[in-house]
């Protein structure tokens, strides 16, 4: 058979983001996938040698919308261990919430386009209808929808009182009777079965060479989650990794969708334990030093490397996202594939092109 | 079939979403909308310029004029928070769609220059 | 607070020549290392990269110092995920990295009429053939 190369992309209508696939078919199967970035890539990086770092915090927000506290927390992780600064009890837990009402919005997100991919919109709509919930929250905590900047050096910025977090419980008990009501839509559906049980399957070894991290590196049996390493309030909250062993991409649905419960869960407990205290210390003064900072984000393990010579700017700030690293084995998936099987097996990555590129 | 509770439930009630520009909903406390400034009580200090990341705002400090660029700003209020005279406040509403770029300005009164206290009159002369 | 941001130090980092890159990163994927990314900055008359590997939760770095236009052999090798942070760094400070199974040449991020590597201060001319596809 003639082999034919078709381009999938940057603009197509269940690609969230930009990015470019030049696929090598031979009569609907895959044989060989080339991939192209750049169309978002926006020099984050270099701007760190034009803006002092405390407002880079804003610049390194944007790199992605939706997992944008993440990056500023781990940012401010990094400046304060290389300046020393203790962060008050109040603020990690407050920091942890945050954190984890990303996480809920993110995998309603995911979940949806995930749907949207193999042609299930209405269940597309209904994630994103819970997930308005949650930017609500997110919008009367914090003042901002989507970036919420309440990240600062030494602290946070902003405070719930108890009468916010009465709401918020109630919203979340909610918003986890609505999802749980989607739950036997995903997980007994026929036609959901059919598109992906048995579909990009990534044995535990191959996910651990090729660099995988996140739910795909837990829905093939490894049981590492960066908030084990006990950044934040997660030394004083308890939870365990979700995982998962088919290593498919129902398995990855399976472990993201388990995660927005531990995700409430994990608020729930953060207000339970909620400390008394001051919300920030006062930092002054320039880091000197490099440190290498990682968090948790919704889409796996990312990783901060910050270069500081006790200069106004910081010498060097290195950005590496999840879905970078999660590019590779999504190289390895796509041969073997068919042509219909291309929209699923990239949404299974959960890709956040922006974060790719910054 | 599983979902066919969902979707009657859809069928029978109302709109899902808010029928806006017909009805808004009450702005959360303490949302960033629009930045404003209470130009009384601006000194001019320059602090907000300094600290702004995305540099939008420009101070005059001779001509006592302060100037925003509204597209510019990404609404993270940290103006808000370092201003010593607290005249910097987000209203609760957002910016509406326009189709041209403006900049938003303020002029401050100009400054009273120092006046030395009227001597005080003497008391009149005579009673009466 | 404890190892989520770990400052770099001689504990946890090793310097290594240039010469035996793929030999260490054979003796990190042997004892069970995972390759997590490399970091790069600019040190003036040389390159300062870094190689971070990771296992159960503990990171460790490698640093190889490469002087400015001269080439470092690719660990795709022994990990073959490393191949698109390589093109990458050699996109932005022109390191030559040799055995890129697919090498964009340059044109990763950037468009192809940029000159010169955007992170250098003193900057390395890039003249890279048009790219090619493996």
């Amino acid at each position: 058979m003639a082999r034919t190369t078709l381009p999938f992309g940057p603009q197509h209508p269940v690609l969230p983001e930009p990015i470019h696939f030049s696929l090598v078919l031979e009569d609907e199967i895959v044989v060989q996938a080339i991939p192209k970035l750049g169309y978002v890539h926006r020099g984050l990086e270099k701007m760190a040698e034009i803006r002092d770092h405390n407002q880079m915090i804003q610049i390194v927000e944007r790199t992605c919308g939706i997992c944008s506290t993440l990056h500023a927390m781990c940012y401010c992780q990094g400046i304060e261990a290389l300046m020393g600064v203790q962060v008050p009890d109040r603020a990690k837990f407050l920091r942890t919430v945050w954190a984890e009402m990303h996480r809920i919005h993110s995998h309603l997100l995911w979940l949806g386009l995930f749907a949207d991919a193999f042609g299930f919109e209405s269940l597309f709509m209904q994630c994103w209808r819970i997930r308005e919930r949650i930017m609500d929250l997110q919008e009367a905590t914090s003042g901002n929808r989507v970036i919420v900047s309440v990240n600062q050096v030494g602290g946070v910025k902003r405070d719930i009182k108890p009468e916010t977090q009465k709401w918020i419980l109630d919203t979340l008990k909610l918003v986890e009777k609505e999802v749980l009501q989607l739950k036997s839509t995903l997980m007994d559906d026929y036609t959901v079965k059919k598109r992906t049980v048995g579909i990009g399957v990534l044995s535990k070894e191959k996910a651990f060479a090729l660099g995988a991290c996140g739910p795909m590196l837990r829905a093939s049996g490894v049981a590492q989650d960066m908030r084990q390493l006990g950044y934040a309030a997660y030394p004083f909250l308890d939870f365990t990794p979700v995982v998962e062993t088919d290593g498919d991409s129902y398995a990855r649905t399976i472990c993201r969708f388990n995660e927005i419960f531990q995700g409430i869960d994990l608020i729930r407990q953060a207000f339970a334990k909620l400390p008394e205290g001051e919300l920030s210390v006062k930092v002054t003064g320039l880091p000197s030093g490099e440190v290498v900072s990682r968090v948790e984000q919704p889409r796996g393990e990312c990783l901060y490397y910050l270069k500081a010579t006790g200069k106004k700017f910081l010498d060097r700030l290195r950005i590496r996202t999840p879905t970078f690293s999660n590019v590779a084995p999504l190289l390895e998936l796509l041969p073997g594939c068919e042509l219909a099987d291309v929209p699923v097996l990239i949404l299974t990555i959960d890709p956040c092109i922006s974060c790719t590129e910054r | 079939m599983f979902m066919l509770n969902t979707i009657l439930k859809n069928l029978f009630t109302g709109y899902a979403t808010r029928l806006y520009p017909f009805k808004k909903r009450e702005p959360f406390p303490d949302v960033k909308g629009e930045l404003k400034l209470d130009v009384e009580k601006c000194t001019f200090c320059t602090v907000c310029q300094i600290k702004c990341p995305s540099q939008c705002i420009q101070v005059d400090r001779k001509e006592r004029q302060w100037k925003v660029d509204p597209f510019a700003c990404v609404y993270c209020g940290i103006c808000e928070d370092v201003c010593p005279a607290n005249c910097l406040y987000h209203e609760g509403f957002y910016r509406p769609a326009v189709f041209d770029k403006t900049v938003d300005f303020y002029a401050g009164p100009p400054k009273l220059a120092a006046v030395p206290a009227a001597p005080v009159a003497p008391a009149a002369e005579g009673g009466g | 607070m404890s190892n989520a941001a770990r400052v770099l130090s001689d504990q946890n980092t090793s310097t290594v020549p240039v010469e035996r890159v793929v030999s260490f990163s054979k003796i990190f994927r042997d004892t069970g290392f995972r390759f997590v990314t490399m970091s790069s900055s600019d040190l003036g008359d040389a390159i300062d990269l870094l190689y971070h590997f990771d296992k159960e939760l503990d990171i460790r770095s490698m640093r190889v110092t490469v002087p400015k236009g001269s080439a470092i052999s690719s660990i795709t090798s022994v990990f073959s995920c490393a191949m698109l942070v390589e093109n990458e760094i050699k996109e932005q400070f022109g390191v030559d990295f040799e055995g890129l199974p697919i090498d964009f040449n340059g044109t990763l991020y950037l468009d192809e009429d940029v000159q010169r590597t955007p992170f250098c201060k003193i900057g390395v001319v890039k003249n890279f053939p048009k790219a090619q596809e493996a």
